[in-house]
């Protein structure tokens, strides 16, 4: 089998270049053939690497302790579960991990618009042909999953090896989240290859409109979906596994994921007004191209180590694969742009600093700043040697310090926003849509003084998330009130009828409310406490309203690890509550430890009990009890980002404001028909 | 004009200010990275900037006390007495041979007080199949062993 995947790896990598080299001719020689061949080249590149993955796959399935990246990776009682996961725990799987969801987007595009886009397909196929050659030859003949393990014979010859069991998978990936956290980050990643390559293809073809911009739309969405869900599990596993009792911490791996979002994010926002107004166009089509290329440094960033090394560059030489490849794809993008820039040209002005324009341009504006002050943090020390010799790093302080005013700010133009009119805002609008929205701010910021929040930010923080959340209703309850009125149903059914019909428009609130509620949770930690001590049976430890009894001790041995937890029982004002095994495991195979939080969670605050080793002194177990406020609205909050994005990409139910008289059936359809894609283009958004 | 003036302007105070909190995080969370060589070449200032010192810690060095944890670090045969005094509990990952990066200040006495410590166990994973014989294609990768968390 790893002959057969390293073969079909091969092969991929030879049709990945025939898809280039033939596409490139068929634009040239717009033989008919020849455009056909060249897309069936992209197809079979993708069914190749789904082969070679498949293989992969396999050779962890059946215990293959020859293949080197299996051995590494995997082990005989590691659960089937976590076997999957194995393919993505190291840099060799993780890189045919990328090829094989790229090959997924690729397929689905070349195939979805096979008999489509006629002008147009032949330049993204090319573009996209070109991404995957540059990382089938990292699969290939860089870091090749498929090696293995063989010793120098007698006579000179290889034997290959086989191990009797393998090294066991790291105990930090070893817990649900890394199953899918993993894919969906990655897909995220990949996801901004196709917006990318049709506002390449379509620079380079000179297409006509802003057609690219109708095509990639959905494509755009759901790769920001993905990238939204990896980071948020990436968050949470990091709360729930790495038991310092954060979720999030500036590291550099993190940053690398956040960055991509937010130029994402900005590109989201921004093509609205190439759609409405045509403008923004340069703009357009550079946040793309950045956002693809920050996908690209990220993944430079989380595989080569660059950053958080202490030697620049040493560590592997997969970075300086990247580096030429991210040097490649600007000189691409520039030389592209600067032949073609006059179809760019911009057809209106700005009218007012009051419009919706200007919101979508503060919106870019400081996206744009926060992407870049997180990006020069991340890279300060590489920067800083090239620049002074001498190598500093900047920590969380930096990043909070600008960040928080960034998000503040952002959440404050989310509520005003969508609510601002294209061109210029009345006076009497202004008041219509916000007079009550503020009152209701304010009157939250006087209770929140009242009952003795202090806070600076956290404050400003609570009253914008009630204004924005209170002008988002106000905009589901105007729409309902006069669907009501028509059809007579209930306020709730007219409401998600209001969103059927125009599910860019609503689906797009939905997602402006999950992030008002993960502004909510991220407040909070404004407020988190924590206390540590030694714990002796039948001692309490206590913390705000809640009190933790160590009841007793155990250690049981698991099939692939022992484990000893702490069993502990928590009263809440006195009362008996529940019980928590926070929990540490002991993994035989590679001789490490890991810690299992035991959390108790509500939407008023987070319980969060680490067992964190024996103390020094006298061998007592010693407890470290964390109380994080709010921190389940952030999870909650993302769950509700990513309905509103599903929202967003259903298909609107009659065309926006035709309302019939006739009694309609407000229930929502089954899911399966509403999610068929839709064949035609709608200007959904008002 | 007037209208552009006004988005310059708008535009300079949100960058600016922003540009100004930058500086201020920088100011406060500034790490200078060295090896441990270095660390016993700096001078004046230098030593005492926060400071961020990678190495391997020596088998069997590690002493944990009350308050506090003491080791030893090893990088290109130069050693580093380093005493944690971090209220976080040690990663699970940092024992003897394990690569770790400490962070915090010089003491007077040449010691390390480190209020971070980080850690990666190189050797246990990705180096365990060429720790047996050589694979077919010389060494495997020599990737970094930090758990990815992508």
């Amino acid at each position: 089998m790893d002959v057969f995947g390293s073969f079909a790896l091969l092969l991929a990598f030879v049709c990945a270049v025939y898809a280039f080299v033939g596409g490139i001719a068929a634009i040239r020689t717009r033989h008919p053939l020849l455009v056909k061949s060249a897309r069936q080249a992209g197809l079979a590149t993708c069914g190749l690497i789904f082969l070679a993955t498949g293989s992969l796959v396999y050779l962890f399935f059946s215990d293959s302790y020859w293949v080197a990246y299996v051995v590494a990776h995997s082990n005989r009682d590691l659960s089937t579960f976590y076997k999957v996961a194995a393919l993505w725990s190291g840099q060799e799987g993780s890189l045919l991990f990328w090829s094989f969801l790229l090959a997924i987007y690729v397929f689905s595009a070349l195939f979805a618009y096979r008999n489509k886009n006629g002008e147009l397909m032949p330049y993204v196929g090319v573009v996209l042909a070109g991404v995957q050659i540059f990382f089938l030859t990292l699969n290939n003949f860089v870091a090749s999953p498929f090696k293995v393990l063989a010793t120098t014979g007698a006579n000179g010859t290889l034997d290959i090896f086989t191990r009797a069991d393998g090294s066991g998978l790291n105990p930090l990936l070893q817990y649900p989240e890394m199953v899918i956290h993993p894919p969906n980050l990655y897909s995220g990643y990949t996801g901004f290859t196709i917006p990318f390559a049709f506002a390449l293809g379509a620079l380079l073809a000179r297409y006509p409109g802003e057609k690219w911009i109708h095509l990639t739309r959905k494509w755009t969405m759901i790769a920001w979906c993905f990238q939204t869900m990896g980071i948020l599990l990436g968050a949470h596993w990091a709360y729930a596994v790495l038991g310092w009792g954060g979720y999030w911490g500036w590291d550099p791996v993190e940053n690398a994921s956040l960055l991509p979002w937010l130029t994402g994010t900005a590109f989201l926002h921004s093509v609205m007004m190439q759609e409405k107004r045509g403008m923004m166009k340069v703009w357009n089509v550079w946040l793309v191209f950045c956002t693809f290329m920050l996908c690209i440094l990220g993944t430079l960033l989380t595989r080569s180590g660059v950053v958080s090394s202490v030697h620049a560059f040493a560590q592997s030489s997969i970075g300086n694969w990247f580096v030429g490849f991210l040097a490649l794809i600007l000189v691409v993008c520039f030389t592209a742009y600067v032949k073609n820039r006059d179809y760019l040209k911009s057809e209106n002005q700005l009218d007012s600093m009051v419009s919706r324009e200007s919101s979508f341009l503060f919106n870019n504006l400081i996206l744009l700043v926060s992407c870049i002050a997180v990006l020069s943090g991340t890279l300060f020390p590489v920067f800083s040697e090239w620049f002074s010799g001498s190598r500093i790093s900047v920590g969380a302080p930096f990043f909070n310090k600008v960040n928080i005013p960034i998000g503040l700010l952002l959440l404050f133009l989310t509520g005003v926003g969508p609510l601002l009119a294209w061109r210029k805002t009345s006076t009497d609008s202004l008041k219509r849509n916000f007079g009550g929205p503020l009152v209701a701010a304010l009157v939250a910021g006087v209770a929140a003084l009242a009952v003795g929040l202090r806070e600076f930010y956290s404050l400003v923080c609570l009253i914008l998330c009630v204004f924005v959340a209170s002008t988002i209703s106000m905009e589901f309850f105007r729409g309902a009130k006069v669907i009501r009125a028509r059809s007579g149903a209930s306020l709730l059914a007219s409401a998600v009828d209001l969103t059927m019909r125009n599910t860019r428009r609503y689906g797009g609130y939905i997602v402006h409310m999950g992030m008002v509620l993960i502004f909510v949770g991220l407040a909070g930690a404004a407020f988190n406490r924590d206390v540590q001590k030694e714990m002796q049976l039948g001692s309490t430890l206590q913390i705000g309203r809640y009190n933790l009894l160590l009841q007793s001790f155990d250690s049981k041995p698991e099939k692939n690890y022992t484990s000893e937890r702490m069993i502990v029982e928590v009263m809440r004002d006195n009362k008996p509550l529940m019980m928590l095994y926070p929990e540490r495991r002991f993994f035989q195979t590679n001789e490490q430890s890991g810690t299992m939080v035991a959390i108790y969670s509500t939407l008023r605050d987070d319980l969060y009990v680490v067992y964190a080793g024996q103390s020094p002194d006298n061998q007592l177990p010693v407890i470290h009890a964390y109380l994080n406020p709010l921190v389940k609205w952030i999870w909650l909050g993302g769950v509700i980002v990513v309905l509103g994005t599903i929202v967003t990409l259903l298909p609107n139910r009659r065309a926006v404001l035709a309302f019939s008289s006739a009694q309609e059936p407000v229930a929502a359809r089954p899911l399966g028909q509403t999610l068929a894609p839709s064949p035609t283009l709608r200007e959904g958004h008002d | 004009m007037q209208k552009r003036a006004k988005f310059g302007v708008g535009i300079g105070v949100i960058v600016v200010s922003l540009a100004f909190l930058a500086w201020l995080g920088y100011g406060e969370s500034k790490t200078y990275y060295h090896t441990i060589a270095e660390l016993q070449t700096l001078q004046g200032a230098a030593r005492s900037h926060r400071l961020r010192v990678g190495g391997t810690v020596e088998p069997g060095s590690i002493r944990r006390l009350s308050g506090r944890v003491d080791f030893v670090l090893q990088g290109e045969g130069k050693l580093l007495p380093v005493s944690y005094v971090g209220s976080d509990p040690l990663p699970d990952t940092f024992v003897d041979k394990s690569q770790a990066l400490v962070e915090g200040s010089l003491a007077r006495n040449g010691s390390f007080v480190a209020e971070h410590v980080q850690a990666k166990c190189a050797s246990k994973y990705e180096a365990a199949p060429t720790a047996g014989p050589t694979s077919r294609s010389g060494n495997t990768s020599s990737s970094s062993a930090q758990p990815s968390t992508m």
